[in-house]
Parts: structure tokens; C-alpha cells; sequence
């Protein structure tokens, strides 16, 4: 009984390891073929497009009403102190630090992460990866770098449109709506915000948030059973997987970056 | 006299002489220039350093996990010619393609391709090797997101530094080739099964391979199609000097237009003949395979306990 229990603890543990060590390298083998994008740099900007562009307006309207839910409780919050000139500082820093890159990844996962998931999952169902490398064209140079790139590049910006839509959302529900004082509302904002410490911290969070939510869709897709059901289990655990990897990667950076 | 690197130039243009002018008759204007490049093109001569077979298989073993799915094969795929690979479904026919291909390892023996054994290449070397084959996978396996001119475009795109004008004219030399120049603009979703084939044979042509395979190339074609199919893997292989591998079931098309058949059943090689050889064969596998007879030694049921065990008819016996 307590062998077999041991026993099934090892078989998994061996297992995580495993998979955790193919995933590794799956990740530098797309890195190391990654060299003829240089050459090619047409193949990201599509991909950009696709991932990018597609997922502005999810991207920009969740900006705008978290921005304005924000503005409406920290104003509520802040009046009881009678702080409410702070409210511009508190949604800027909420934003920039946390909110930003962590709901824009989030959206990111299940707008942008499913679509590639399936994608290349598909692609693989009807043998167009085996044709391609059939042709002696690489899939991971041609198919999954150019993706994993534009994710990477685009996340870090739609992070970016978040905060500053976000911090708009606010604006209007604080300032022009309830009648905070605009100057306080922004001046505030300008002395409580380091460009280092708090955009370029947000940034480098959406940064690394991008990696992993691209590799995460891409690696699922790829490894995926050319069948119906395990494409769409794919699909699934791209969302899962990506979404639990942000929240552990979040407080693994907040901890590191902002400790005092 | 002319260096081997002169011709290897040329060759690399045969199509054009060979399979599109005798379809569409000389263009208007065809230049001097053009005229003594076909003259040029006259079929080649195979050097006498080539060796005659360019697929050797050895003694090959293959497995998924404890699954043996091929065992001990011997073949060879002589240069020039039609080689049919035939038996029934799940007797690892395609298995034999992919790994031609080196998109799977052997477990034992060897493939050699052109001299090079494909399984102890690097990945680059791999590749290298593939753009001397095309394949014509079962589905056809076009990007579905592409027009057909862009599938037949892939190839060249990757692999070539070709201007725009002449991929449109390659490519639309071989979409002519199968018939389907006028369906250049649509997309996969767009044309039949059928077409979306010989699409998928353009493609598998586009950079005029030495080696072109066809996994399934009839299944689930319609008669007429299926005629166009056959003919259009014979003369494409005449027309390029090519060699093909095609895997199939359907024995009327294959016996009609390959040179030598390989009868593969359970993973090892029960047959091999000229198609006329197999055709009067006294092998029972061939004989019941050629002739589709339900008895024989292929059984119908999967093998496991008999009906009687299974609806319990014995279990008086044994009380």
C-alpha cells in the first residue's frame, strides 16, 4: 500500500520533471530558431497584426471600465478619509503596477493564447506542420518563432494601452463625473510615479508575462494529439496553465521588485 | 564539353520543356533564346556515377513503444521509376513514407536516400535532403489560410530568391500541369477534395523533386478524378526524371501504372513483383488482395476470443 503510494508519487514527480525539462527546452530550441527572423522580418509583423492588433479593442475597453470601476471605489474608499485628491496616485499606481500587466495578460491568454493554441493545434490535425516539414521547411522557424515573438513584443504594448486607457476610465469617472480636483488628480499622479520603479517594473512584469503566455499557448498547441478533443483540451490548458503562471509569476516579481 | 554542375542548372528547369509546352503549345513569340534553351532540355542522360537506386532500404525495424509496426524490409526504389507500395490499412504503408522522410527514426536497419542515410543526418543536413522530395500527403495537407497559388507559391517563397514575376509564372505552369490554373485564386475550402489534391501535387512538384511520394493518392477520389490522378504520377515522373514512391490500396490504378509493386501485410514485405507478375501471383495475401475476396489470409475480425466464448456458448461445458 505505501510502497504503491510512493511509488505513484515518484511515477509523477519523475513525470513533472519530465515535462517541465521538454518544456525548457522546447523553449530555447524556438529561441535558438529564431535567427531568420532577421531576414524576414515580414513574418513577425504579420503575426503582430494577427495577435496584436486583434486583441486592441478586448484590450482597450477592459482598460477603460476596470479604470472607471477603480476611479468609482477608491473615490469611495478615499472620501471616508477625506483623501480623495490621492485618487489619481492610487489608480495610477494600481494600474501601473499590478492591474495593467496582469489583467492585460489574462485578456491576453484567452484572446490571443487560445487562438494560437488552436491554431497550430489544427495546423497539426491536417498534417500542414508534416507538409511543411515534408518541404524542408522548419515549422518551428516558420510557424511558431514568428508567433512567439509578436506575442512577446505585443503584450509589453497592450499592457501599456491598458494602464493608459485605464487611467482615462478613471479620469473621466473621478474628475468629470464626481468632481475630484483635476489638478491634485494629476499632479499627484506625476510626484507618486517613478518611470523606473513603477512603468518600467509594469512593463518588464508584461514583458515576461508575454513570454510566458505565448510559449505557454504555442507549446500546448504544438504538443497537442491531432484530434478534436485533445486540441480543444489544449485550448483549455492554455488558459489554465497561463493564467495560474501569471498570478505565480506576479507575486514572484512583485515580491523582488517592489520590497522595501 | 559540358560540367555535371551545367546540367544539374538546366535540370532544374525540365519542367518547363517537358510537361508545360507539350500542354499548351510553344508561347507566341517564344524567342531564339528560349528555343535553344529547349534544346537544351532534351532528356538527360544519367551519369554513370549514380547509383542506380536512390531509396535503399535495409533491414528495417520500426515500433511505437512496444507496437511493432514494421519489420525487417528490404526495398528499393531504382531511379526513373513508379514503385507502388500496397496492403491494407494499418500495414504500416505510410509508416515506410515518413520514414523515408526522417520524420521517424528506425528502430533497426537503415533508409538510404541518394547515397545519404537519412536517419544519421542532423537536423540541417535533414532538411537539406527533404528539398530533393516532395510529397503528396493523404488529405493533400494544404494551408488552409492560402489561395491555392500561394500553396504551390510556398515552396518557391522559402526556398528560392525568385522574383515575383516568375514564381507567378512556375506556379501557374503548375497548377496547368494538374488542370487547375483557373482555380489559381481560390482557397482550399473553396474546391473539391479532389482538386484540393492535385493542388497538393502541384505543390509537392513546385521545386521539381528527384523524389516525389504519394501517400494515398486515390482515396476517396471519384473514378474520373482518379483516372486524371493516376495519369498525371506517371507523367510527371517521366516528364521530371523523377522517381516515385506511391503508397496506395486501390489496385486497378496502381497495377496500371507502376513499374514494380512491394505487397506489404503486419509490417513485412509478403510480395513483390511487376505489376503483371502480381497480377497472376499464386501468393495467397496477393491473390486474395488483387482479386478482394473476403477469405483469405487477411481476416475479417480483429483478432481476440471466439463469438462462442464471448456469448458465453461454452459455459454448459464447463459447470
Amino acid at each position: 500500500m505505501i510502497a504503491r503510494f510512493l511509488g505513484a508519487v515518484g511515477a509523477w514527480l519523475r513525470r513533472s520533471v519530465q515535462d517541465l525539462g521538454f518544456a525548457v527546452r522546447s523553449f530555447f530550441i524556438i529561441i535558438a530558431s529564431s535567427g531568420g527572423l532577421w531576414r524576414r522580418p515580414r513574418l513577425v509583423i504579420e503575426q503582430l497584426f494577427f495577435i496584436g492588433n486583434r486583441s486592441l479593442v478586448i484590450t482597450a475597453v477592459s482598460g477603460l471600465f476596470v479604470g472607471m470601476v477603480l476611479g468609482l471605489q477608491g473615490y469611495y474608499t478615499l472620501t471616508t478619509y477625506g483623501a480623495e485628491q490621492s485618487l489619481g496616485l492610487l489608480v495610477a499606481l494600481s494600474l501601473t503596477r499590478e492591474l495593467g500587466p496582469v489583467v492585460t495578460a489574462l485578456l491576453f491568454a484567452g484572446r490571443a493564447g487560445t487562438s494560437l493554441t488552436a491554431e497550430i493545434g489544427l495546423m497539426k490535425a491536417g498534417e500542414q506542420l508534416s507538409a511543411m516539414e515534408m518541404m524542408a521547411v522548419n515549422p518551428v522557424e516558420r510557424v511558431l518563432a514568428p508567433r512567439f515573438w509578436a506575442g512577446v513584443i505585443a503584450m509589453p504594448i497592450l499592457g501599456a494601452i491598458f494602464t493608459a486607457v485605464g487611467i482615462i476610465g478613471s479620469y473621466l469617472v473621478g474628475v468629470v463625473l464626481i468632481g475630484v480636483d483635476e489638478g491634485s488628480f494629476w499632479s499627484q499622479m506625476q510626484s507618486g510615479v517613478d518611470v523606473w520603479k513603477e512603468v518600467g517594473n509594469g512593463t518588464l512584469k508584461s514583458l515576461v508575462f508575454g513570454i510566458a503566455v505565448t510559449f505557454i499557448a504555442l507549446f500546448q498547441g504544438y504538443q497537442a494529439q491531432p484530434t478534436p478533443e485533445d486540441v480543444s483540451g489544449a485550448t483549455t490548458r492554455t488558459v489554465v496553465i497561463s493564467s495560474l503562471m501569471v498570478w505565480w509569476l506576479d507575486f514572484m516579481m512583485t515580491a523582488l521588485m517592489f520590497s522595501k | 564539353m559540358q560540367s555535371v554542375a551545367f546540367y544539374n542548372k538546366l535540370s532544374d528547369f525540365r519542367f518547363i520543356s517537358v510537361v508545360f509546352f507539350p500542354l499548351t503549345g510553344m508561347p507566341k513569340g517564344a524567342s531564339q533564346q528560349s528555343l535553344a534553351f529547349l534544346h537544351y532540355n532534351t532528356p538527360l542522360k544519367k551519369m554513370s556515377f549514380v547509383v542506380p537506386n536512390l531509396v535503399e532500404i535495409r533491414d528495417l525495424h520500426f515500433a511505437y513503444g512496444e507496437r511493432s509496426i514494421l519489420s525487417g524490409l528490404q526495398m528499393d526504389f531504382p531511379r526513373g521509376k513508379v514503385v507502388a507500395v500496397m496492403g491494407g490499412s494499418g500495414s504500416g504503408k505510410t509508416t515506410v513514407l515518413r520514414l523515408i522522410g526522417g520524420q521517424l527514426r528506425p528502430s533497426a536497419g537503415t533508409v538510404n536516400v541518394d547515397g545519404q542515410i537519412v536517419h544519421a543526418l542532423d537536423t540541417k543536413q535533414l532538411y537539406q535532403m527533404r528539398r530533393k522530395m516532395g510529397m503528396l500527403f493523404q488529405h493533400g495537407a494544404l494551408f488552409t489560410d492560402l489561395t491555392a497559388f500561394e500553396n504551390v507559391a510556398f515552396p518557391l517563397r522559402e526556398h528560392t530568391d525568385l522574383n515575383e514575376e516568375l514564381i507567378r509564372t512556375l506556379v501557374l505552369m503548375k497548377l496547368q500541369a494538374v488542370g487547375l490554373r483557373n482555380a489559381a485564386q481560390l482557397k482550399p475550402g473553396e474546391i473539391s477534395g479532389g482538386m484540393g489534391r492535385r493542388v497538393a501535387l502541384a505543390r509537392a512538384i513546385a521545386l521539381d523533386p528527384e523524389l516525389i511520394m504519394y501517400d494515398e493518392p486515390f482515396a476517396g477520389l471519384d473514378p474520373i478524378s482518379m483516372g486524371v490522378t493516376a495519369n498525371l504520377i506517371r507523367n510527371l515522373n517521366d516528364a521530371l526524371g523523377s522517381t516515385s514512391i506511391l503508397v496506395s490500396h486501390d489496385v486497378k490504378e496502381c497495377f496500371a501504372i507502376a513499374d514494380y509493386v512491394y505487397f506489404l501485410s503486419s509490417g513485412k514485405i509478403v510480395a513483390h513483383g511487376t505489376p503483371a507478375e502480381m497480377a497472376v501471383s499464386t501468393h495467397p495475401y496477393v491473390k486474395q488482395f488483387v482479386n478482394a475476396e473476403a477469405d483469405g489470409p487477411v481476416p475479417f475480425h480483429y483478432p481476440g476470443k471466439s463469438l462462442a466464448d464471448d456469448l458465453g456458448l461454452h459455459a454448459g461445458a464447463g459447470r
